[in-house]
């Protein structure tokens, strides 16, 4: 007699919202005439997000304290609801930026249908409090993030991310998976909490099986959130997929990736901190110094971004590796910046793609800023908050991550960090530039003909991450107040 | 009630600068509304200057906190010396605008709300009293000027913001570094609350943030390009006020911060402000268009306010505040003096240059005015700021007095060579009788900054008697912030049982029962 567990369904409310979402979606493909699915399929998609978004806040509220639910394979706290609001969030956004796309439609519901799905299982994935639901939602999402980026099979370059995304993808869930039966092999424990205490209890912290088994786990959510040295995919990958696929990526699976590996880490291995913090540490160097080299040299923005991407995960690495309450509060802080800065950028180059018909390099950037005022000004200041200059959250959040290192007494690592900065400011003050100071005989307008095309839900999804960016700098205490809230489910 | 003329000091331009972009007024009414805002603005600082009591320290106080955990708040507020600066500010950037107004921008809406933008960062860098918000103010100020810069410069203005940036970031994200140590050390980021720290590491990021941005020998390497290729107006606003900015740091940051440091890095600093003192005269000397003379000029004057700062007296301190207030208000009239002579004769090159004080009497009298107080005549106002810091600095050591004493007769020559290149001498080769005179306008946004200088001339203890409490600097260093405020004192701790020394503050030595802690304290007024 396999007795079961009881089933917290209203922690699972985001979830199935957003998988019934999904599911509709999917039958409004088939169902409903091809005139009507695009506009359907997406007013479902942004109502499973939007839902997600107000089920998983209403979640944080009422988890004041974390405690596992269904016979503890997920953990129902604070944390995994602050992840889950900014992951919802920016799948509403994504749907704001992909539906005034021009492109081909023919796969609208399938589209929005696998948009739902990501995002359900990122948030699945943020609250999994066992190796199982681990790598269960891992899959979940990247299955549906593989065809995404492939969705538009016209495009070669579409098909080759998705294909390459699929591959070293799928290399690093395998390699997440061997480590997490060596971890189970040595401590016969799932739950992460059940791991730290069997380390504890029998002594098992010296076991090479194990460590080796930690480095795995570490290796395969590397790969997910795009941390150098497991980053190789990255700027085909976000240069190949659809843009407004190319925002979600950048934005959810980073948050899922970094906030699951806070959770993993600290939850399970704190015997093991000395280990990996210097793991992460080490990590957070190399995908700085590899971010934001292999930046410099870009002239395809997409690929930029992408390659600041790697370096951001660097930044909030840093975080991670603090291993302390004031380093959760600057990864949780950091993340929602970072989510609305890469797709408010990721969508303003979205916009200029669709103007111009051709993949936007620095060059053709010119003149943008004078052309369309507000996405000018938008893209300005995600710069000027990646870059981490004040008035952007971008600042609060790196200063809070230094101050994490700081605290830690890696002073070193903060010498790196501010070294980066320094450097990235030189491919971030080149996008302004190509948008604003090149000479008008430089400019080279694309004969769109006709005045830009308006595309209200795009500048409608740019104007909330704009909003997101410059508020947190003004309004940071109420932010990191949630932060705190968050990070307190952890035993840091 | 006072506390909030200084937020509306800050925020009057911010919120301008908000107002022009967000509604589209036509052109002219930009440029005008543009203007009243910092007309309004230098309204408010009379009100606030008048209201001052300047037999206090700091006052006009506001504090909100911003972020608790990590002590981090919204704190701004004036000690005589920042007033003043902030004056300086306001002045400076009004006739900027004024003068942007009168020869027209391109883009007018993004060129004044920039403006507005800086006018609001740089009142922010003098009156914030909380790291972090210096900070941000600090960083505030470079993102309008690398646009000013970058998009209404000369043909090289890319160059030149890309160097410009890349100099004045390295040594900014140095100071963040330096921050986030020294604020988390003290456990708290308020400028006011927190003590003094030992650390020569965390001193350097600072001063290398102050020492580039202002440009101190040998960090300068930015200068001449960002002042050639910047429009004059923007070239007065960066010579004028933002290097202001970047010595008030010292100033208010890195001397009193770090008493320790500063003693040990004393003479090493003077000597690099000497070396940058006559190097820059020399320069001057030898640079062949106007606007070189003017930037040389003031990498020459800045490497004397930073003798002042760092010779570490009552008279160097007030000499070198009024020096700033006086180079401030010189170098901008001279900058936009440039732009009038450019806007003639399409060059400010010497060779081209010449015989323009003839049929043109504005020009030629405010230029003389100008330069003549440039090179420190006895009775001007910036012979009283130089005379007070060489006074300073000779107490520090006589060599310091001799240095001094021949940059002034350097500054001689390069003015005096400035001012005979442009009107004297025959007439030149670009320069037509077509050519007019000061129009009215331009007279209006230099005649101003002039009769500042003038009336500072008359009565320069208006600054330099009025910029630290109690009219003394060393009283006020002893209430406030200054080396003399402590001493050394040894403690035996008879056990470490209890005792935690604040870090930065105390050093210990040895362990055990026989641990002797050395502490810096703070002697009680």
């Amino acid at each position: 007699m396999i007795s079961k567990p009881t089933i917290d369904w209203f922690a699972l409310s985001p979830e199935l919202i957003l998988l019934t979402a999904a599911g509709i979606a999917m039958m409004l493909a088939v169902l409903v005439p091809k005139r009507a699915e695009k506009p359907l399929a997406a007013v479902v998609c942004a109502v499973g997000f939007l839902g997600a978004f107000i089920a998983a806040a209403i979640l944080f509220g009422k988890s004041a304290h974390g405690h596992g639910v269904i016979a503890d394979a997920i953990q129902r706290d604070r944390l995994g609801a602050l992840a889950q609001i900014v992951v919802a969030g920016s799948g509403l956004l994504c749907v704001g930026v992909s539906y005034s796309g021009r492109g081909s439609w023919r796969h609208a519901g399938e589209y929005f249908a696998l948009l739902a799905s990501a995002g359900a299982g990122m948030i699945f994935l943020v609250s999994a409090s066992n190796l199982m639901t681990l790598f269960l939602g891992l899959e979940w999402f990247s299955i549906s993030l593989y065809i995404l980026a492939a969705i538009d099979v016209d495009v070669v370059g579409s098909l080759e991310a998705g294909l390459k995304y699929l591959i070293v993808g799928s290399f690093g869930s395998a390699v997440l998976l061997f480590g997490s039966a060596l971890v189970y092999g040595v401590t016969g424990k799932l739950g992460f909490a059940d791991i730290a205490h069997e380390i504890a209890t029998r002594g098992l912290g010296g076991d090479a099986l194990l460590i080796g088994g930690l480095a795995m786990i570490i290796t395969g959510l590397g790969f997910k959130a795009s941390a150098a040295p497991f980053h190789m995919w990255t700027p085909d990958v976000y240069e190949g997929s659809p843009t407004a696929v190319t925002a979600f990526m950048s934005s959810a699976t980073k948050v899922t990736a970094l906030v699951l590996m806070l959770r993993v880490l600290v939850t399970a291995f704190p015997e093991r901190s000395h280990l990996w913090t210097i793991a992460i540490a080490v990590l957070a160097c190399a995908s700085l110094a590899i971010g934001n080299l292999a930046a410099l040299v870009q002239r395809r923005v997409k690929r930029m971004l992408a390659y600041s991407s790697i370096s951001h995960a660097g930044f909030m690495l840093i975080a991670i590796a603090a291993n302390n309450a004031l380093g959760g509060r600057a990864l949780l802080y950091y993340l929602v910046v970072y989510s609305a800065m890469a797709i408010g950028s990721f969508a303003v180059v979205a916009a200029r793609e669709r103007e111009l018909g051709e993949a936007v390099t620095l060059d053709n950037l010119a003149g943008f800023g004078w052309e369309r005022p507000f996405l000018g000004v938008a893209m300005w200041v995600f710069m000027l908050g990646f870059a981490g200059l004040p008035l952007t959250g971008g600042f609060v959040g790196k200063f809070y991550a230094f101050s994490a290192a700081y605290q830690r007494g890696w002073t070193w690592l903060v010498i790196v960090g501010v070294a980066a900065t320094a450097v990235s400011l030189y491919y971030y003050l080149a996008v302004i530039r190509a948008m604003y100071m090149r000479p008008t005989e430089e400019l080279q307008l694309a004969p769109s003909g006709g005045s830009p095309p308006r595309e209200v839900l795009l500048s409608a999804s740019v104007a909330v991450a704009l909003t997101v960016t410059v508020v947190s700098f003004f309004a940071v205490q109420p932010l990191i107040d949630l932060a705190r809230h968050a990070a307190a489910a952890l035993p840091l | 009630m006072t506390g909030s003329l200084t937020t509306i000091l800050i925020l009057l331009p911010i919120g301008g600068a908000l107002f022009v972009w967000l509604f589209p007024l036509p052109r002219f009414w930009v440029g005008s509304f543009a203007l009243l805002v910092s007309l309004v603005e230098v309204g408010f600082w009379i009100d606030a200057l008048a209201r001052f009591h300047f037999s206090r320290g700091l006052q006009m106080e506001q504090h909100v906190s911003w972020f608790k955990d990590l002590k981090v708040s919204y704190h701004v507020g004036f000690y005589g010396f920042s007033l003043w600066l902030a004056g300086l500010t306001v002045v400076v950037m009004a006739c900027a605008i004024g003068y942007a107004f009168w020869a027209g921008r391109e883009r007018p809406r993004a060129y004044y709300g920039l403006m507005l933008l800086l006018t609001g960062a740089v009142v922010g860098v003098f009156a914030a009293q909380d790291l972090l918000l210096f900070y941000a103010f600090w960083e505030g100020m470079l993102i309008p000027l690398y646009v000013l810069v970058g998009v209404w410069g000369g043909a090289g203005r890319l160059g030149a913001t890309v160097k410009f940036v890349i100099y004045t970031m390295a040594g900014s994200l140095l100071m963040l570094a330096s921050i986030i140590v020294f604020g988390l050390s003290q456990g708290t980021f308020d400028l006011v609350e927190s003590g003094t720290s030992g650390s020569i590491w965390i001193f350097l990021g600072f001063a290398a943030a102050f020492a580039v941005k202002a440009p101190l020998f040998p960090f300068h390497g930015w200068l001449p390009d960002a002042y050639r290729e910047s429009s004059p107006e923007v070239a007065a606003v960066l010579s004028g006020v933002i290097s202001k900015a970047a010595v008030y740091g010292f100033l208010r940051i890195a001397i009193p911060k770090f008493p320790g440091p500063t003693a040990d890095v004393r003479t090493a600093i003077l000597v690099l402000a000497a070396a940058g003192l006559v190097y820059g005269s020399l320069l001057a000397f030898r640079a062949p268009d106007f606007r070189g003379v003017v930037a040389y000029s003031s990498l020459s004057q800045l490497g004397l306010i930073t003798l002042g700062l760092f010779a570490g007296n009552d008279l160097g301190f007030d000499g070198a505040v009024l020096q700033m207030v006086n180079h401030g208000l010189i170098s901008a009239a001279l900058f936009l003096l440039a732009g009038g002579i450019l806007r003639r004769v399409s060059t400010d090159e010497f060779a081209f240059l010449g015989g323009m004080a003839r049929g043109r009497p504005f020009l030629a009298t405010v230029l003389m005015t100008t330069g003549i107080i440039a090179l420190a005549v006895p009775g001007s106002s910036a012979f009283a700021g130089e005379f007070l810091i060489l006074a300073g600095v000779f107490q520090r050591g006589w060599i310091w007095g001799v240095i001094g004493a021949v940059a002034i007769v350097l500054a001689a020559m390069y003015m005096l060579r400035l001012i005979s290149a442009v009107l004297h001498r025959k007439k030149g080769g670009l320069v037509t009788d077509a050519a007019l005179d000061l129009r009215p306008a331009e007279l209006a946004v230099i005649v101003p900054l002039v009769a500042c200088l003038l009336a500072l001339s008359v009565w320069p203890a208006a600054v330099s008697g009025h910029s630290f409490a109690q009219n003394r600097a060393t009283r006020d260093v002893a209430t406030q912030f200054s080396p003399r405020a402590y001493s050394l004192t040894t403690t035996f701790m008879a056990t470490g049982q209890g005792i935690t020394p604040v870090p930065g503050n105390c050093k210990v030595q040895g362990s055990g029962a026989n641990t002797l802690i050395i502490c810096v304290n703070r002697v009680s007024p």
